[in-house]
């Protein structure tokens, strides 16, 4: 087990590589592999190891495949990841538990507001405030994640079609995303690695002219919608590539710990928003849509329609958030009212940028001495979590993902691990592809939608 | 902060254990005394000084640039290390069921699960090395638990635990009954063997490897226990507590951000 072994995705020791004969493909040279493969000394029936990735443009991110082909068949395939790994979890363990989202948001970064939630889901549960939490700052975390949900599976969807060569389908698709990414930007402030959900609650209300900005999104997105089912759902070319392709049955699913839109298109509409209930979404109606098909082709149909249940779900927000009114720290606040927990500062935008509010500021430099002790406290040292361990699960764009957060009573996680749906779909690659057309690859890892972010974390 | 300035373990936990442990289901009368001004500041700050924690070292800054003169004070629970029945929830449901099945092949329930945990909501079986497949073969198979998914395993590093340093933690999943269990097993760093549960869930092959790869636990009967995030040829285990996080000192307008290891911590 020394680190002398070669990789086991490799499926091959040095020698044995050695051994064959190897061609590098470095472009233009085609010609030159093509007559080896056609050449008399090559047997019939000899496999032919092929090393697809990390860098290459329909692998959905440095993802690196060895593949063992018999002529056009794959023997076998070895997904190889790592090429990503950025430490995240154990930079966690050097922040405070605030800025352990800064951290984890980077991970799977289609999907940023997900592992906020999750990980923040996880400290609420460790501090014992998961029912302190503001409902106002709850109705904001469903509509964030419902968002990001919709730029996540577009995220999905669209990348598929420009894998089989439909640039269209990616084109639509990227221009409906960047309306979600905008409704985001408008919110926190970013694009993508957002630090919007902390422990507590959110770090800040939605600006003026959200709702509006939602509800406008809401409208104007049928007609896109419509494109894109029109586009898709019936083009011959991609449902050919797409229908009973990747089959991965119930059974498979649960062997390889596989959910999310994967199991659901199985046909068992497992959904923890609905079966383990989380910041209140046993208050939405909203539908989980299966179908039976366990193919490529499923997976996108599941996709397109739980993009309809989050503007379902957005709709629903909104209309709770334009009954509650405006909010405040006093009236209806984002964050939970506890000083010893909650990030005091209300943000806003001053003259020279963002920063705490001129009330904020005035309360705590001239009118409360205890509100600037608790403000200098949490801001330096954070706040303390009991000792324990807490795992939070909750319905990603992709599956469940999970949060393991260990506290040893101090002021930074002692440990915090994301179990990411990416990293655990791709185990299932080989599940679905081995035995298939080499071609049928590229539409089968489209459809498990990894991102290898969350997967090398 | 010196071993002298850490709260008494055994203390401690005397303290937690003589208080009521706070089970996964609150008396519904403990809510509703909360009332409407039940989330007030000084009501929650109440609730705080109440709650069974040990607090040490509130004054006395050695060694240290912090004069704000709590620097070393300590707000300490310690974790529950052993729960009483009843747990509370469905979590005595599901430890009679595993005991029952245990003992259908002649295995007592404590010769496989060590203690019991239910603390947050949470069960957790903290399960002999030896006796973990058998302990995950039971919750994957067993009709009253059904456990069809394992959410696969998470390593955490313990160096102060004697004899017990690194732990590995499995979350399980019934989709049949809709609940969820958490598996923990702990190895010496001496003899850092786990029986590989990729017999039992297949999804656990990666999961193994990457808490080899980071923690140096070797899953014994894994089908190919190799690095998977980091290079192959790389040394030390990098989420273990003694390796280091590295990084170096940022120089930003005259000022230098020394690396986050050795930034001031309060603990």
């Amino acid at each position: 087990m020394s680190s002398g072994m070669p990789h086991a995705a490799t499926g091959a020791t040095d020698a044995e590589a050695a051994e064959g004969r190897v061609y590098t493909v470095g472009g233009e040279d085609w010609e030159e592999i093509v007559a080896a493969a056609q050449s008399e000394d090559f047997e019939s029936g000899e496999r032919m190891v092929v090393n697809m990735g990390p860098q290459h443009p329909s692998t959905h991110g440095v993802l690196r495949l060895v593949l063992t082909l018999e002529g056009e068949t794959v023997a076998e395939v070895r997904p190889a990841i790592g090429y990503l790994h950025t430490g995240i979890e154990k930079n966690m363990e050097y922040r405070t538990w605030t800025q352990g989202v800064t951290f984890c948001t980077r991970a799977d970064y289609l999907m940023p507001i997900f592992n906020e939630t999750a990980y923040c889901l996880a400290v609420e549960r460790l501090l014992g405030i998961e029912d302190k939490v503001p409902e106002r700052a709850q109705i904001i975390r469903v509509l964030m994640m419902e968002i990001n949900r919709i730029s996540s599976h577009l995220g999905g969807i669209a990348p598929m079609g420009l894998e089989l060569g439909a640039t269209t389908i990616y084109t639509q698709g990227a221009r409906w995303r960047e309306r979600t990414l905008d409704l985001l930007e408008l919110i926190t402030g970013l694009r993508m690695n957002h630090a919007f959900i902390r422990p507590g609650g959110v770090s800040q209300d939605l600006p003026p002219g959200a709702l509006d900005a939602i509800r406008a999104f809401l409208d104007s997105s049928q007609p896109l919608v419509r494109r894109l089912h029109a586009l898709i759902d019936a083009n011959p070319i991609f449902v050919g590539r797409n229908k009973d392709i990747a089959y991965l049955d119930l059974e498979g699913c649960m062997a390889l710990g596989v959910t999310g839109p994967i199991l659901r298109a199985t046909g068992l509409p497992w959904d923890l928003r609905k079966s383990q209930p989380y910041c209140g979404y046993e208050t939405y109606d909203f539908d989980v849509p299966t179908v039976d098909t366990c193919d490529a082709y499923g997976r996108y149909l599941i996709r397109m329609r739980e993009m309809d249940e989050s503007m379902k779900i957005m709709r629903q927000c909104v209309d709770r958030l334009a009954a509650r009114g405006a909010g405040g720290p006093e009236k209806d606040p984002v964050m939970i009212r506890d000083a010893k927990i909650g990030w005091p500062a209300a943000l806003s935008l001053g003259p020279d940028g963002l920063g705490p509010s001129p009330e904020h500021i005035a309360h705590i430099m001239g009118q409360s001495m205890e509100a600037l002790i608790h403000h200098f406290k949490i801001i330096t040292e954070g706040f303390r979590v009991p000792a324990g361990q807490a795992y939070a699960a909750i319905e990603s764009p992709r599956g469940e993902l999970g949060a393991h957060v260990v506290s040893d009573g101090d002021t930074r996680p002692y440990r915090v691990h994301l179990r990411d749906p990416s990293f655990t779909h791709l185990q299932a690659v080989a599940a679905m592809c081995e035995g298939g057309m080499v071609a049928d690859l590229i539409p089968a890892i489209a459809s498990l939608d990894p991102v290898m972010g969350g997967v090398d974390r | 902060v010196s071993d002298a300035e850490q709260p008494p373990k055994a203390s401690a936990e005397q303290t937690h254990g003589s208080e009521a442990p706070q089970g996964p289901n609150p008396p519904a009368d403990e809510a509703a005394a909360a009332g409407a001004d039940g989330d007030l500041p000084v009501r929650l700050g109440q609730e705080r000084l109440n709650a069974p924690v040990v607090r040490t070292g509130m004054f006395g800054t050695h060694g240290t640039p912090d004069t704000s003169g709590f620097g070393l004070l300590r707000v300490h629970r310690a974790p529950l290390l052993d729960s009483p029945r009843p747990y509370g929830s469905y979590f005595d449901v599901v430890a009679d069921a595993l005991g029952n099945a245990l003992q259908a092949d002649g295995l007592g329930f404590s010769d496989a699960v060590e203690h019991v945990v239910a603390d947050r909501g949470e069960l957790t079986f903290y399960v002999r090395r030896e006796r973990l497949p058998e302990v995950a073969a039971k919750l994957r198979d067993d009709p009253e638990l059904r456990f069809e998914l394992c959410s696969g395993v998470s390593g955490v590093h313990y160096p102060e635990d004697t004899g017990r340093e690194l732990h590995a933690v499995y979350h399980m999943l019934s989709i049949t009954h809709n609940r969820r269990v958490r598996l923990e097993v702990s190895v010496p760093d001496a003899d850092p063997h786990v029986p590989s549960l990729v017999g039992v869930y297949p999804t656990c092959n990666w999961h193994e490897r990457e808490t080899w790869d980071f923690f140096g636990i070797i899953f014994d009967g894994h089908p190919s226990l190799t690095r998977i995030e980091m290079p192959d040829d790389w040394k030390g285990h990098p989420q273990r507590k003694d390796y280091p996080l590295g990084g170096i000192p940022v120089e930003y307008r005259g000022a230098t951000v020394p690396p986050p290891e050795d930034r001031r911590h309060y603990s």
